[in-house]
């Protein structure tokens, strides 16, 4: 039942919210808060409770719903899913307090907006039925389309309609290839599921149809990653939408892409994944370099942190394509820094923005004596994001390194770059709008963090160092799933081919303990 | 001398249909009746009729008869289609309610069309006969016409009907053409002797394979499927809306109803394969159908084009064939309905300036002034794309899902394509309704009891089957079962 109560309590709080006064802006708002924190509240024994010896799925529900069809409502979650869960619901509360005074228009529509992402965001997570999960995955689509739409900036939208077209379009042929992955599991077995963790048991034949599924279900995961060069929607959507909807999408929804090569590329095509994992590999490469060189000339900084997540989510999917277990807890753990480090460094741009209403790094320079707190927050969180030894970013880019460097040598070197390129455009961004003279009168009368700012960025902070200082009380719960999922690509990978494809990553060693 | 037998007719079989009859020949007497000025009554006696017709459905549910030597069926399958076009027509006379008067054409004509078109669209789903099916089309298609042209003083309204007539007579030329030479091959129009004939041979013989496209020539006119599609836009934009409501889902589930039954019962796909021909329309009739759409302002054109690319949509069903492949056709009939019907009925309960919300722009700035039918309306246009948890979800998801399973998985990656090509232009409307200010005077909402309870019921069919779909589509998938064997 907890997976359920924590999925659709912020649902319940959007029908609350839904039945308020529509006078009452503020009572809507702090409806919508204290719906989002009772969720984190009833997300938390997840964690407390979760075993991190157990590879299954925990917490699990399965209840029929459409038994004709084999389509049943089943949740559950492992080390994989746990900690996107958390952070999900650690992040919607901190969005909504960011958005407080910054939404101004139709406040009661975005708190009812935010809470419906929320439980579709969070059904992405837990859902084990195929046609659960695609549910969530498609009706999480239209909150974001509105939030981006009605909230965003001068184009919001065009971006809202190109975000969704994109993602429809490669979400649509997923539901094609779920559909033939049915009809092939019930043709060979004699039995029809979408069922996940029966699915997974099943070793489709290698060939060409297996690579068409997996290219269909890698294409929607791609644009949502989204990986070069499907990534073409993304600056647009991050700089359109309001401070709030940057966070969740790039907190949040960026890491269902990466999520669903592990939950189901991996497992359920594994020859194709593995047959394939080179061009993974160039594409994810391409992702870092490229992403990293647009951000360093963008203007525009909320464009430039855009640009850096597709730097950063090609990381993700070199760590874990790799198949190493230091490469997948590395994607893992960094599918998590990210989330962190980009939102607060997109809610870090958006009090700036709220302040200045512009975004224009030319409009800034020697913010330093004038909000100082807010530099030193704003510097940390640079830091965290280029991989600074200490801070959560570090972490997760080193483990990725060392995956990448045992499958080849040239991987690990190219991708490095990426840190370096990283270090430089956004010290490079940090020394122009803090640093040096003032430039722009304006920026004179700007104020420092407010009260409400703090309790912002304040926890998300405190996690970052806290990954970077003590990695293990994060990495300990994914590994048993990890090594589970390994287990399960190479042992399938084997039976049909007897060798023919040969995994890139044999190793079996574990990390940091 | 033989002696003339009179067959026993039992007429329980034509039971939801009769019922709708009378109520049309009740109307006729009512309507001279006073008072003579307002008309309401007839539509509430009207309504009633369509739910005592509703009930005889449910109480006939299980019976499979014939009557009539064969020319009436009574089966699941016409038993499901009364219920789509029970609810089309139900829904329909609650929106006309007000409606007509507003617009000034109230007349006692109008609900009495409306009936006698239900009558004939019943007859279609429950033919047993190429001549019934005849008859019920042109049953249908006659009070249409002049529903089409309910709008007399307006010169669109005039091209609809004129239009509408025109290209009806002709495909009804073809249709008829088309029996005759089947008849001509095969020696019947009974559905079964058709059968019988085609199994012994008969489809080799060029007569019937002429017949056959021909007949398919007429079908293709009523469900309007690419290239038979050319009224669509300009009837659909001249007949009042809730006409066009009427024209969108129910003509086109009794077009479906005797199209699916002729194809499954007497030309069955290893005799004749009509797979290709059908096919073909599908991918014509979806991609078409959106592409067209993506340019249109005017809604009504609008979701011309789109019911259009449905028709392709539900093309694939019939393609894909099977129980699950028919069945899915029949539920996203039902599915249809409701979504349609209920996008219309907030075009018609919309008036800006006087005159109705039809343009694009209209609906600018809505969701600000009007946030729950705006809410309403958004959620049609999100089933109308296929987004879940809308009842359009669940019914594309059958659909495609019995095209892959048949292996026509390119049918379904076309489908599935044409679908994201589609969500273009439905956000749009949800661009303009969220995201948009008015220019000039907003549209209002015009306080209807009766048109806000189709809303409600068009609503909940909607949520209902999108949630909840199991239930109905085990009924459709049972309903198509007998067809098949």
């Amino acid at each position: 039942m907890l997976l359920s109560l924590v999925t659709f309590v912020p649902a319940v709080g959007a029908v609350v919210v839904m039945l308020l006064p529509r006078s009452r802006e503020e009572l809507a708002k702090g409806a919508a808060l204290l719906a989002s924190v009772v969720t984190f509240l009833v997300s938390l024994p997840l964690w407390f409770r979760f075993d991190p010896k157990v590879a299954e799925y925990q917490f699990v529900e399965q209840r029929p719903w459409m038994p004709s069809l084999g389509i049943s409502y089943h949740l559950g979650i492992d080390g994989i899913s746990v900690l996107l869960v958390l952070l999900t619901t650690f992040l919607v509360p901190l969005v909504l307090l960011s958005a407080w005074y910054s939404i101004e228009s139709r406040v009661k529509e975005f708190a009812i907006t935010m809470l419906l992402l929320e439980t579709g965001m969070l059904g992405v997570f837990v859902a084990l039925d195929l046609f659960l999960f695609y549910i969530f995955w498609e009706a999480m689509l239209i909150p974001m389309y509105l939030i981006i739409g009605i909230w965003g900036g001068p184009r919001r939208v065009y971006a809202a309609v190109k975000f969704v077209i994109y993602t429809l379009a490669g979400s649509l042929l997923m539901l094609v290839a779920i559909l033939v992955l049915y009809f092939q599991y019930g043709a060979t077995t004699g039995t029809y599921t979408f069922d996940l963790p029966t699915l997974v048991q099943f070793v489709l034949p290698p060939g060409p149809m297996q690579t068409w599924l997996f290219l269909a279900f890698a294409l929607a995961f791609a644009i949502k990653v989204p990986m070069f060069p499907f990534h073409t929607w993304l600056p647009d959507a991050h700089t359109e939408a309001p401070t709030a909807g940057s966070v969740i999408l790039a907190g949040v929804l960026l890491k269902m892409g990466t999520y669903g090569f592990l939950r189901f590329c991996l497992p359920l095509f594994p020859h194709a994944s593995l047959a394939l994992a080179p061009w993974i590999f160039a594409l994810a490469i391409i992702g870092i370099i490229y992403g990293a060189w647009c951000a360093t000339v963008q203007p525009d900084i909320k464009k430039l942190v855009a640009y850096s997540s597709v730097s950063h989510l090609g990381f993700v999917m070199l760590g874990m394509f790799t198949l190493t277990p230091e490469g997948l807890v590395g994607g893992i753990i960094q599918m998590i820094n990210h989330g962190l480090s980009t939102s607060a460094l997109f809610l870090v741009v958006g009090m700036i923005y709220e302040r200045r209403h512009t975004r224009l790094i030319t409009e800034f320079g020697g913010l330093w004596k004038i909000v100082p707190a807010m530099s030193v927050i704003f510097l940390i969180v640079c830091l965290s994001s280029l991989g600074l030894p200490g801070l959560n970013g570090f972490v997760g880019e080193f483990l990725i390194l060392l995956g990448a460097f045992q499958v080849d040598k040239l991987l690990a070197v190219f991708a490095t770059t990426g840190i370096i390129f990283a270090a430089f455009y956004l010290l490079w961004m940090y020394q122009r709008v803090i640093f040096g003279t003032v430039t722009v009168e304006a920026n004179r009368r700007l104020t420092d963090l407010s009260p409400r700012e703090w309790a912002v960025i304040l926890p998300v902070v405190l996690f970052i160092i806290w990954i970077g200082v003590h990695p293990v009380t994060f990495t300990r719960s994914t590994e048993a799933s990890v090594e589970a999922l390994i287990q399960q690509v190479q042992t399938k990978a084997a039976v049909t081919t007897a060798g023919a494809t040969a995994g890139p990553a044999t190793s079996a060693r574990m990390i940091g303990q | 001398m033989t002696d003339l037998v009179f067959p026993v007719i039992d007429l329980r079989v034509i039971g939801p249909t009769l019922a709708l009859a009378v109520t049309g020949l009740v109307l006729l007497v009512l309507d001279i009746l006073p008072p003579r000025d307002r008309k309401d009554h007839l539509a509430l006696v009207a309504l009633a009729g369509v739910l005592v017709s509703l009930v005889l459905t449910l109480l006939l549910w299980g019976r499979d008869a014939r009557a009539f030597r064969g020319m009436v069926i009574l089966d699941g399958y016409a038993l499901f289609f009364n219920l789509v076009i029970g609810y089309a027509t139900g829904i329909v006379l609650l929106l006309s309610l007000d409606y007509v008067r507003r617009q000034s054409i109230e007349a006692g004509e109008f609900y009495i069309l409306v009936v006698f078109a239900a009558v004939g669209m019943m007859l279609m789903a429950s033919a047993g006969d190429l001549i019934m099916v005849f008859l019920g089309l042109e049953t249908m298609s006659i009070s249409l016409y002049v529903l089409a042209g309910f709008f007399r003083d307006r010169v669109e309204a005039g091209e609809a009907s004129m239009k509408y007539f025109l290209l009806g007579a002709f495909a009804s030329g073809f249709f008829l053409y088309g029996i005759a030479l089947i008849f001509g091959a095969t020696g019947s129009t009974n559905l079964d002797k058709i059968a019988n004939a085609v199994a012994a041979g008969a489809g080799r013989d060029p007569m019937l394979v002429i017949g056959f496209g021909l007949l398919l020539v007429g079908f293709g006119f009523k469900i309007s499927s690419v290239p038979f599609q050319l009224w669509a836009p300009d009837v659909y934009e001249g007949a009042p809306t809730s006409v066009t409501a009427l024209i969108a889902t129910g003509s086109k589930a009794a077009a479906f109803a005797a199209l699916l039954r002729v194809l499954l019962s007497s030309f069955r796909a290893p005799q004749i394969d009509w797979t290709m021909m059908i096919w073909v329309l599908a991918v014509l009739s979806m991609t078409f159908g959106n592409v067209v759409a993506i340019a249109q302002n005017n809604l009504k054109r609008m979701l011309a084009y789109s019911s259009i690319a449905h028709v392709g949509y539900m093309l694939v069903g019939i393609v894909a064939g099977g129980q699950l492949g028919s069945g899915a056709v029949l539920f996203y009939m039902l599915v249809y309905t409701f979504t349609t019907a209920g996008a219309f009925g907030v075009i018609l309960l919309l008036e800006r300036d006087g005159r109705e919300a039809v343009q694009l722009e209209d609906f600018g700035g809505l969701a600000a002034r009007q946030p729950l039918l705006a809410l309403v309306l958004t959620i049609f246009l999100l089933s109308l794309i296929g987004i879940p948890p809308t009842a359009g979800f669940v019914g594309k998801f059958y659909l495609f899902g019995s095209a892959v399973r048949a292996g026509y998985i390119w049918l379904a990656v076309i489908g599935v394509l044409n679908s994201a090509v589609a969500a273009y232009y439905y956000l749009r409307l949800i661009v303009y309704m969220y995201m948009r200010e008015p220019d000039g005077t907003p549209a209002v909402m015009v306080p209807s009891v009766a048109g806000s309870f189709a809303l409600v019921v068009a609503l909940w069919g909607v949520v209902q089957l999108g949630v909840m779909p199991a239930p109905l589509f085990d009924l459709a998938q049972a309903a198509v079962a007998p067809l098949l064997r």
